[in-house]
This record gives C-alpha cells, sequence and structure tokens, in this order.
C-alpha cells in the first residue's frame, strides 16, 4: 500500500512546487524585461516624467499615483461601510435578517466587476458630473465608489468571520459582569478581532489595485497627474489594458513590464503584510 | 529626394491596389463556404466589428460547422495578433505602416471606406467648427464650451489609445499632428466613444462615421458634415479604408470569408452599416 502512496504524493507535490516556481518565475520574468528599461532611463525618469510616447517621455508616475488614490478613497468607502455589515450580521441582527444579508453579500462576491462598471458608466458618472457641476463625472471618485462595492462584500466577509472568532466565553462572561452591548464590542470583540479586520482592509487593497475594468470604464484615463478626486486619472491596470497594442519593440510596450512589476510588488506587499498580520493573530 | 520618396509612396499604393486586385476573385456568396468547417478567429480594430458581425452571423447561419469569433482591441493589437499567428484575421481602421507588413508579412484587403467624424452630445448647441478650433479643442486651449457659443461647462475632451486607427487617421487628418491634452479622456473602442459622448452633454469626441447614429450628433468642420454621403463624394477629408489582414497570402476559411465581404453580397452589408463600399 505505501509504495501505491508515493506516486499520487508525488504528483501533488510537483504540481506544489510548480505554482510556487511559476509564481516566481512570473516575477523573474518581469524583473528581467524591466531591468533594461530602468537601466535606458534612470527610475526616476520614470516615476516623474509624464507619458508622452510620442515624445519619447514613458513615465508611469501618474499611474501609480492613480492606482493608489482609487484604492486607498476605494477603501476609505468601503472600510466603514463593510465594518457595518459585519456587526449587522454577528452582533444587532445574528438572526433571519443577518443570515439573509449574510447569502447576499456572499452573492455579491460573485457579480463580475464588468457589472459593476457598466452600471457605474449610466448612474454614477452622470450623477457625479450633475452634483459636482465640474469635469466629465469619470473622475476618482466615481471610480471608488464603485471599486468599493466590489472590494465591499469580501470584507464584510472576511471582517464577520473575525468577529465571530471571538470565543463566545468572553462575551459571555463580560455580559455577567454587566458590560452593555456597546462596552462588550468596544473593550472585548473590538481589541480580540481588530487583526483580523485589518487583514479583511489589506486584502479589500489588494483587490482594489488589481482590479482593472472598474478603473478603465469610469476612471477616464487621462494620463495627466491628478491632483483632486473629481479629476480624471489612470491606474496601473488600465494603463496595461490600454497600451498592450503597441508594437512589441516599442519603448511604450517594454515600459508594461515596470508597470506590471510595480502591480506585483504592490499586491505582494498586501499579500504578505496579510500574513504577517494573521500569524501573529494566531500566536496571541 | 523628395522624387524618391514619392516613388516608394506610389509604389506602396500599387501594391495595395495588387492586393485589393488578387481579393476580389468573382466567388461570390454565402455558397462558397460550402463543406467549409472550423474555426475564424478575428481580431482588432473596433470600427469594423458592426458589418464583421452581420458577416459572420451569415456565414454561421448558412453553415453550422463554421464558428467565426470577433473581438476588438483595436487596429494595433489585431494587426499584432495576426502578425503572431493569434487570429487568422486582423483588421485594422489604418493602413498598416510598411514597417509592419514587412516584420509579419502581412497580406491587406480593403474592403470599406470609413469617415472619421467628430461628435458632441445631441443637446449641444454647438453643431460646427473650423479646424482651427477642432485643434484647440484637442490642445486644451479652449477648454469651455462658452467660447464657443455653449452652455457655460468645461469641454470633456474624449480620445482613444494610440493603438486605435481611429485615432491615429483623425490625429493625422482633422488635427494635423497637432497635440493632444493630458487632460483628455482615454476610451477603448468606438462603442466605448459613442457611450461616453451620448451620456456626457459637454463632450467631445470622434469615431467611426459607420457608429454615428442619433444617440450623438456630428460636427460639420470647415463646413461638410462627416457622413456616408460627403464621405463617399471625398468632400469629407478625414477618411480612410477599413483593411482585413492576414499573415502571408489569404488562404482557408479566411480568404472565403473576405471573399464574401468583397461580394456584393458583403458590400451589401458595408452599405447597410454606414460604411462606404469599395466597389
Amino acid at each position: 500500500m505505501l509504495e501505491n502512496d508515493r506516486i499520487p504524493k508525488l504528483c501533488l507535490q510537483i504540481a506544489a512546487w510548480g505554482c510556487a516556481a511559476l509564481t516566481f518565475g512570473v516575477l523573474a520574468f518581469m524583473a528581467w524585461l524591466s531591468i533594461p528599461v530602468l537601466k535606458a532611463s534612470n527610475t526616476v525618469q520614470i516615476l516623474t516624467q509624464p507619458w508622452l510616447p510620442n515624445q519619447g517621455q514613458f513615465g508611469i508616475g501618474p499611474m501609480i499615483l492613480g492606482s493608489l488614490y482609487i484604492s486607498v478613497l476605494s477603501l476609505i468607502i468601503a472600510g466603514p461601510v463593510s465594518f457595518g455589515g459585519a456587526i449587522f450580521i454577528r452582533i444587532t441582527r445574528p438572526g433571519i435578517a443577518g443570515k439573509i444579508f449574510q447569502h447576499l453579500v456572499e452573492a455579491m462576491t460573485a457579480v463580475p466587476t464588468v457589472v459593476y462598471g457598466f452600471i457605474g458608466v449610466f448612474l454614477i458618472v452622470p450623477f457625479i458630473r450633475e452634483t459636482f457641476l465640474q469635469g466629465s463625472g469619470m473622475c476618482i471618485l466615481s471610480a471608488s465608489i464603485m471599486l468599493a462595492l466590489v472590494i465591499a462584500p469580501t470584507m464584510i466577509l472576511i471582517f464577520s468571520q473575525s468577529i465571530s472568532n471571538v470565543p463566545r466565553e468572553y462575551t459571555i462572561a463580560a455580559e455577567a459582569m454587566g458590560a452593555t452591548p456597546a462596552q462588550t464590542f468596544f473593550m472585548i470583540i473590538l481589541p480580540y478581532a481588530w487583526k483580523g479586520i485589518l487583514t479583511g482592509l489589506i486584502l479589500g487593497f489588494g483587490r482594489a489595485v488589481g482590479d482593472t475594468l472598474i478603473a478603465l470604464m469610469i476612471s477616464g484615463n487621462a494620463i495627466a497627474f491628478p491632483g483632486h478626486i473629481l479629476d480624471s486619472a489612470r491606474t496601473l491596470t488600465a494603463h496595461i489594458a490600454l497600451v498592450t497594442a503597441a508594437d512589441f519593440d516599442s519603448m511604450e510596450f517594454k515600459t508594461l513590464f515596470v508597470c506590471a512589476l510595480t502591480l506585483y510588488l504592490l499586491t505582494c506587499l498586501g499579500v504578505f503584510s496579510a500574513r504577517v498580520i494573521g500569524k501573529r493573530q494566531r500566536s496571541s | 529626394m523628395k522624387f524618391v520618396f514619392n516613388t516608394t509612396k506610389h509604389l506602396a499604393w500599387l501594391m495595395a491596389c495588387c492586393f485589393i486586385l488578387v481579393s476580389s476573385s468573382p466567388a461570390d456568396g454565402i455558397n462558397t463556404f460550402t463543406g467549409e468547417k472550423g474555426t475564424l478567429r478575428i481580431s482588432g480594430g473596433t470600427a469594423h466589428i458592426p458589418v464583421m458581425k452581420i458577416a459572420a452571423q451569415n456565414v454561421m447561419g448558412a453553415h453550422p460547422d463554421i464558428q467565426i469569433t470577433i473581438a476588438g482591441g483595436g487596429s494595433g493589437a489585431g494587426i499584432k495578433q495576426v502578425g503572431e499567428g493569434l487570429v487568422q484575421i486582423g483588421n485594422s481602421g489604418r493602413k498598416a505602416s510598411d514597417a509592419e507588413i514587412q516584420k509579419y508579412g502581412l497580406s491587406l484587403y480593403k474592403w470599406a471606406i470609413d469617415g472619421v467624424g467628430t461628435v458632441v452630445h445631441p443637446e449641444n448647441p454647438v453643431k460646427a467648427l473650423t479646424s482651427e478650433q477642432l485643434q484647440d479643442i484637442f490642445a486644451g486651449r479652449i477648454d469651455n464650451w462658452k467660447a464657443l457659443g455653449g452652455p457655460d461647462r468645461a469641454i470633456t475632451v474624449y480620445t482613444r489609445d494610440a493603438s486605435s486607427g481611429t485615432r491615429s487617421v483623425f490625429w493625422k487628418k482633422a488635427l494635423a499632428k497637432g497635440a493632444i491634452s493630458p487632460k483628455a479622456q482615454f476610451v477603448a473602442s468606438n462603442g466605448a466613444m459613442k457611450t461616453a459622448v451620448a451620456k456626457n452633454p459637454y463632450a467631445i469626441g470622434y469615431m467611426s462615421v459607420g457608429y454615428i447614429d442619433p444617440s450623438v450628433a456630428p460636427i460639420s468642420l470647415d463646413g461638410v458634415v462627416p457622413d456616408l454621403e460627403t464621405v463617399k463624394s471625398g468632400k469629407y477629408k478625414v477618411s480612410r479604408g477599413l483593411y482585413s489582414n492576414t499573415k502571408g497570402p489569404v488562404t482557408g476559411l479566411a480568404e472565403k470569408f473576405i471573399n464574401y465581404l468583397l461580394s456584393p453580397e458583403g458590400q451589401k452589408i458595408v452599405a447597410k452599416k454606414g460604411f462606404v463600399p469599395v466597389h
């Protein structure tokens, strides 16, 4: 029997190592292709120059800023909402209403982002344009609102999971000592679940940085440095989607590898911090 | 020196004409597909899509063994993907550059002529512009509709990404290779341009004349309205050919499909969708 076990085990091992190697392979591939670009035009230029391919300037700074602005703002919008949603599910309405809401949220995670993008074009964009009477409505704010809707379900589920991880004995003990629900929440649940909440925020951020279609469809994709939430901006992902059609040998195309590398590192940073925090939570 | 340049240009034209002649062999209509099966992958220029879709539906309807997929991506993507063998037909709304033709060994087949018209929202009172005004708007030197007799609102300029054939033709012939403001917003296809302009009363953009419908209003440029008639007569100058490109000489299903586009039946679809037929 043991002899027979060896083959499936080997297969699984090869699969696992293969996946890991692929992930690192992609990183190495992008780094390797980025080096000539970073060497040819020094790194500072790539960050500070504007994107004017006809004039030989290939700065991706506006796109990095665009990505950061849109994802941070969407996190600011989605964070409190998700927090409230999780409290609704686990604490204030743990019964039927909470269950229904939870299933609704679970269903929402499966909606493709292009659907949100499409809705955004028809609802949010005209609304923002007519509310602020400035610009086209295709701006950082519109994209962030829509993106918040995309990342909120994942965050709600992670938050509610980490709230439910708080041992029952703790809350029962607090209640037995006469703590009000608010006191129990702030003194017992929040300190215990805090790291799980942070993990949710980081994963939400990762998802926001990585999303392509919302920004491509709603944020306007202008190449100027964004300076206002009503300015149009281009994210790294939208930039890659828009420029991939350029010639393989052109400098435009080559700088895409720097974009991809930046994106990869940004998401890695998110995932690794989530891991570190998660580990600490388990050991505490 | 100038003479030499002209000769190469003429040669290129001659070559293009040869390609078109080769492709217009008399095999006509949908029946030529009888007995064919397999998949035909098409991608590239978004101006081509309305015609391609109808043609593909007709072929697939009559011959269920044939699968035709049509993707967008822009002219640059079309040329690149066909050159790398990812698709059998790569569409472009501009003539492939000499470098591209050489690098990939492309064959070009032009099956329609199309204008690139400037469009605004139907409610916009501005309906006519001079070339100079248009260039000022796109460069960002005129940034409010008030300066042109419209409402006191900022102009939103929509443009396409650099791989767009529609953009390259508009930039060359309407903007005289002038600057496009960094504040201009980017959309990824002719369809997306129509949605963007139709939904924003303060927008200006440009798109294939075949895409212009009542949801957007064409702007007459130097007194000429971009439509089927003015493009056909050559009065409206911002026009281009719609090309389907193949790697090497066209063969198999792709050949039959391109012949179908060039047949009287195919050219009827071209005219019906708002483009100028080549025959």
